[in-house]
C-alpha cells in the first residue's frame, strides 16, 4: 500500500448459498476428483488450467485472464475449525470472526469505526442489497444500504417530484428539532439525517458517471456497476459490500446448469469491474475479495451438490500478488472430514492479510485474534 | 363516543393486536375498552384463520419445509386473525423464548413450536416453560440432545435461567450460580428426541421428545437451595416460584406490551422504568398461579398503560403488519405476499431465525440508516397507494368532512385515520405548511386524492410514526 496515495478501498462480494469449490478451481490433474464426482463434473478438456493440477471452472474467462496477468490471487481450502453446514451459522461466523460462540458486531463494522471513528463520513461504508448482511452490522456505526442507486432515497414513493421534495424539505425540517430532546430521540433524529444525507450524495453517483464498459443485466453485475459508480463519485467511501442475492450458490440440484450460468455472469461481473476501473484509471486503490460460507460435499448427490467445507477466496487488484495460495484441500479418502474437504487456510489469515497490508488496521481486534499473514499482496 | 374512546381503543390494538383501520376501531370504542380487552384475552371466542382457503391457495404453507414460506405464513395470520392477541402473544414469546432456523433440523419444528406458543402462550407460565423443556426445536436449539450423564453440555440449562425464566440478576444481585446451572444441566440429562431421519431422500419427519432414562443422571443436586433427586420437571417446579422470575416476566411482558425497557442484559443491574407497574404485574404472576392472561388483564387496564401511548418504537413486524392492515392489503392469499413479507427482514427482524438466542434488541435498536430507510420507503409506498381499499376509505373518510378543508382539518383526518396519531407541534406546523402549500382543498377537486395520499406518506415518515 506504500505505493498508493490514495486511501485503499475494499470491495467485498459475497457468494451466498455456498458455492461448489470443487467445480470452481477445478483439481483436474488429480484423478480422486473423478472417482468422488460422477455427474456434477468438470471434464478435463475443458478446465482452464492454471498450472497442470488445478484450473478454472471453464466459465470463468474473464477470471483467468485476470489470473494470467497477474492480478488474481486464489487462496485455496478455505474454512475454520469444525465447520458449521448450516448457511446461517457459517455465514455468522465469516461475518463475525466468532466461531464459537454468537457474535453481536461485524468484521466490516469494526473496520468502519475503525477508519471513522466519529462517524463524521456517513458512506464510510455502503452495502448495495436488501438489509445490511451481518458483517456491516455495529452498534454506533452507519451504514448506507442501498437496493438500487439509481433510484436510491428517501420517500422516493413519492412520484410527482416537486411533492417529493416538499415532503423531503418537511422530513429535515421534522427530524432536526428532535436533536437535544432526549437519547432515544436524538438517536433516530441522527440516523434519519444521516440516511436523509447518504442519500442525497449517493443519488448523485449514477450522473457523474461515464463508461464504455457494458455490464451484464443480473443482479450481480449491476450492483458491482454501482460499487464502481460510488467508487468514481469521490465520496470517501473505503468499505463497498454486495452478495449474490437469494442464496443462489446452493446448488443441491440442476448444479451443472445452475453453476455454469452463475460462473459466467460472476465471472463477467468481476471482469468488467475490474475494466472499468482501468478505464477511469481508478483500480490501484480498489482491493477485491470474493468469499461464500462453505463448500460443497466431495461427492455429488446425483444432480448437485450438498452443504459441505472448505471454499476457495479470491483477491483482485492492482496491487494483488497474483498467483495460488494455500494448499488444495486433499480429495484422499482418510483426509476427508466426514465426506467434507479439511480446510486449509484460516479465512481469519485472509481478514487478517488484507486488514494489515491493504487497510492498514490492525487486525487483532477486528478479527478476535493473530493469525497467519499471507502473502498475495 | 368522544375522540378519547378512539384513541384510547387504537392504543390497545397497537398494543395487543397490529392496529386496526379506523372502521374497527369505531366499532370496538362502541363496545367499550374493557370488554375489548376481554376479547381480546378469550382467543376462543372468536373464530380461527380458515386454514382451508390458506392451503388451497399457497400449498408451501402447508408443508412447512423452509423459512421463506413460514415467514409468510404467519405474516398472513398476523394480517388476518380474528384473535390478534394470540398471534401477538406469539410473536412476544418468540422474541423471549428463543430458537432459529440458523440451527434448526426441520423447519417444521419451529412451526410448531409457534403453534404451541398460540394455544400456551395465554395460560400458565409453568406449563409454557414445560412444553418449551420438551419442544424438540428447543432441545435441539440448546443442544440439550448432546447433553449426557457423566458428560453434560450446560447450553440449555443456562439459557433457561438466563434467559428463559429467572434472567441474570435483578436489584444489582445474581439469581442463580454456576452450580445452579450445572444442577439443572444434570437434571435435564436424558431428555432428548427421537432420531431425526436423513431429508433425502423421503423428506423429513417431525422430531419428537424422547425421555431416556438410560441417559438421566439420578444423582442428587442442588438447584437454588433445594436438594433432591431432580429432573428436569422439579427443576421448572422450583424456577416458576422464584420471585426472580416473576420479575422477569414483568419485565418481559411491560417491554413488549408497555414501553420500552433497558434491554434485557441490562436488567441486573438497571431498575424498571416504573417499580410499580412491574410489582402489580409480579403480584398478579403468584395471585394467578403464573397465568399470562391474568397478568395481562391487570396491564391493559392499569392506568399505566393507558398512559404510555406511542412508548414503543414499532418492531419491523408491527410496522409491516400494521401497514399492511391499514391500507387492506393481503386480506386473501394471493401472490406477492412473499415478497411484502421480505420487508420484514430488511427492517431488520428476519422471523423465525433472529440473530442470537438472545433475540432481538428492541427500542431504538431496531433503528439504523439501512433499516430506517427501508421501513420509511415500505410504509409510504403503501400508504400512498390510492388503489387500496383502505388508502381509498381514508381519502373517503377525510373528503366526507366538508367540501372545503382547513389544512389543520386535512392533518388532523388524515392522522386520526392512522390510528390517533399525535404529533410534535414543530411537525404539526410543517405538515399543515405542506397541507397549504398547494392552496385551497376542495375535497371534490381531483387531485384531492393526491392530496390526501402525499399528506399520510409524510406522517409515516415522521419520528413520530417510527412509535406505537
Amino acid at each position: 500500500m506504500t505505493s498508493t496515495k490514495k486511501d485503499p478501498v475494499l470491495v467485498v462480494l459475497q457468494l451466498a448459498g455456498g458455492n461448489d469449490a470443487m467445480n470452481t478451481v477445478v483439481p483436474h490433474g488429480n484423478p480422486r476428483y473423478y472417482d468422488h464426482r460422477k455427474n456434477v463434473v468438470v471434464p478435463q478438456d475443458q478446465v482452464l488450467d492454471l498450472n497442470g493440477e488445478v484450473g478454472f471452472n471453464p466459465n470463468m474467462g474473464p477470471m483467468k485472464k485476470l489470473y494470467d496477468e497477474g492480478n488474481l490471487a486464489v487462496i485455496q481450502g478455505v474454512g475454520y475449525p469444525t465447520g458449521s453446514r448450516s448457511h446461517f451459522r457459517s455465514m455468522d461466523i465469516w461475518h463475525t470472526c466468532e466461531p464459537t460462540k454468537v457474535g453481536d458486531e461485524g468484521w466490516l463494522g469494526r473496520v468502519i469505526r475503525d477508519l471513522d471513528p466519529q462517524g463524521e463520513n456517513v458512506l464510510t461504508g455502503v452495502n448495495f442489497g436488501r438489509g445490511l448482511p451481518r458483517a456491516l452490522v455495529t452498534p454506533g456505526v452507519p451504514v448506507a444500504s442501498v437496493g438500487n442507486l439509481e433510484t436510491y432515497g428517501v420517500l422516493t414513493g413519492i412520484d410527482d417530484v416537486d411533492q417529493r421534495l416538499k415532503a423531503l424539505d418537511v422530513f429535515s425540517k421534522v427530524y432536526s428539532p428532535m436533536i437535544g430532546t432526549g437519547p432515544v430521540m436524538d438517536y433516530l433524529a441522527q440516523t434519519g439525517l444521516d440516511a436523509l444525507k447518504g442519500a442525497d450524495i449517493l443519488s448523485a453517483a449514477p450522473d457523474m458517471y461515464s463508461s464504455s464498459v457494458e455490464y451484464g443485466s443480473d443482479t450481480v453485475s449491476q450492483y458491482m456497476r454501482n460499487i464502481v459508480q460510488t467508487h468514481l463519485a469521490g465520496f470517501g467511501t473505503r468499505v463497498l459490500y454486495t452478495t449474490a442475492p437469494f442464496n443462489s450458490f446452493d446448488t443441491h440440484a440442476g448444479q451443472m446448469a445452475a453453476h455454469t450460468r452463475l460462473w459466467s455472469e460472476t465471472s463477467r461481473a468481476i471482469g468488467d469491474f475490474y475494466d472499468d476501473l482501468q478505464e477511469h484509471n481508478a483500480g490501484e486503490n480498489v482491493m477485491l475479495l470474493v468469499f461464500t460460507e462453505f463448500g460443497r460435499r466431495v461427492k455429488d448427490n446425483g444432480s448437485g451438490t450438498d452443504h459441505g467445507a472448505g471454499g476457495h477466496c479470491f483477491v483482485i487488484g492492482d496491487q494483488v500478488k497474483g498467483g495460488l495460495y494455500g494448499e488444495y484441500p486433499s480429495l484422499e479418502e482418510n483426509k476427508l472430514d466426514e465426506g467434507d474437504l479439511q480446510f486449509s487456510t484460516d479465512f481469519r489469515s485472509v481478514y487478517s492479510t488484507i486488514l494489515e497490508k491493504w487497510m492498514g488496521v490492525d487486525a487483532k481486534p477486528i478479527v478476535n485474534g493473530e493469525f497467519e499473514q499471507l502473502a498475495f499482496v | 363516543m368522544s375522540d378519547q374512546d378512539i384513541s384510547l381503543i387504537a392504543h390497545l390494538m397497537r398494543r395487543a393486536g397490529f392496529g386496526a383501520p379506523l372502521e374497527e376501531l369505531q366499532a370496538r370504542a362502541a363496545k367499550g375498552y374493557d370488554a375489548t380487552v376481554d376479547e381480546l384475552l378469550d382467543p376462543e371466542s372468536q373464530p380461527p384463520m380458515e386454514r382451508d382457503i390458506m392451503m388451497r391457495y399457497k400449498v408451501d404453507w402447508l408443508s412447512q419445509a423452509g423459512l421463506e414460506g413460514q415467514q409468510e405464513e404467519w405474516t398472513y395470520r398476523m394480517i388476518n386473525s380474528k384473535r390478534p392477541l394470540q398471534e401477538k402473544i406469539a410473536l412476544f414469546w418468540h422474541c423471549v423464548l428463543v430458537t432459529g432456523h440458523a440451527k434448526c433440523e426441520y423447519p417444521k419444528q419451529q412451526a410448531l413450536e409457534l403453534d404451541m406458543f398460540r394455544t400456551v402462550g395465554m395460560g400458565s407460565f409453568h406449563e409454557l416453560l414445560n412444553g418449551l423443556a420438551k419442544d424438540p426445536a428447543m432441545v435441539f436449539y440448546l443442544d440439550n440432545c448432546m447433553s449426557h450423564a457423566g458428560a453434560i453440555n450446560e447450553n440449555w440449562g443456562r439459557e433457561l435461567l438466563e434467559l428463559f425464566s429467572l434472567g441474570v440478576g435483578m436489584d444489582g444481585d445474581f439469581n442463580y450460580s454456576e452450580d445452579d446451572v450445572k444442577a439443572a444441566a444434570r437434571a435435564f440429562t436424558g431428555w432428548t428426541v427421537t432420531n431425526s431421519i436423513p431429508r433425502y431422500p423421503y423428506g423429513k419427519y417431525d422430531a419428537k421428545f424422547m425421555f431416556d432414562p438410560r441417559d438421566h443422571d439420578t444423582g442428587e443436586k442442588t438447584f437454588l437451595g433445594e436438594t433432591g433427586n431432580f429432573n428436569g420437571q422439579d427443576i421448572v417446579d422450583i424456577i416458576v416460584k422464584q420471585p426472580a422470575t416473576a420479575r422477569f416476566v414483568a419485565r418481559h411482558l411491560y417491554n413488549f406490551f408497555v414501553a420500552d425497557e433497558p434491554q434485557v442484559p441490562a436488567w441486573k443491574d438497571t431498575p424498571p422504568n416504573d417499580a410499580a407497574a412491574i410489582k402489580e404485574l409480579e403480584d398478579e404472576y403468584f395471585r394467578s398461579n403464573y397465568n399470562i392472561s391474568s397478568m395481562l388483564n391487570v396491564l391493559f387496564k392499569s392506568d399505566w398503560f393507558k398512559a404510555a401511548k406511542f412508548a414503543k418504537v414499532k418492531s419491523p413486524a408491527e410496522t409491516v403488519v400494521g401497514t399492511l392492515k391499514l391500507v387492506g392489503d393481503f386480506k386473501f392469499p394471493r401472490p406477492g405476499l412473499d415478497m411484502m413479507t421480505m420487508n420484514i427482514r430488511f427492517m431488520g427482524q428476519d422471523l423465525l431465525n433472529p440473530p442470537t438466542v438472545e433475540g432481538w434488541h428492541t427500542g431504538r435498536e431496531w433503528i439504523d440508516s439501512g433499516t430506517l430507510v427501508e421501513r420509511i420507503n415500505f410504509t409510504a409506498d403503501q400508504v400512498g397507494n390510492v388503489n387500496h381499499s383502505g388508502v381509498k376509505n381514508i381519502i373517503n373518510r377525510v373528503g366526507s368532512l366538508g367540501p372545503v378543508l382547513t389544512a389543520d382539518q386535512l392533518v388532523d383526518g388524515c392522522l386520526e385515520n392512522l390510528g390517533a396519531y399525535q404529533i410534535s407541534d414543530v411537525t404539526r406546523t410543517q405538515l399543515v405548511e405542506l397541507a397549504a402549500a398547494e392552496g385551497e382543498i376542495r375535497t371534490d377537486s381531483e387531485g384531492f386524492p393526491l392530496r390526501v395520499a402525499t399528506m399520510l406518506q409524510s406522517i409515516v415518515a415522521t419520528t413520530e410514526y417510527l412509535f406505537a
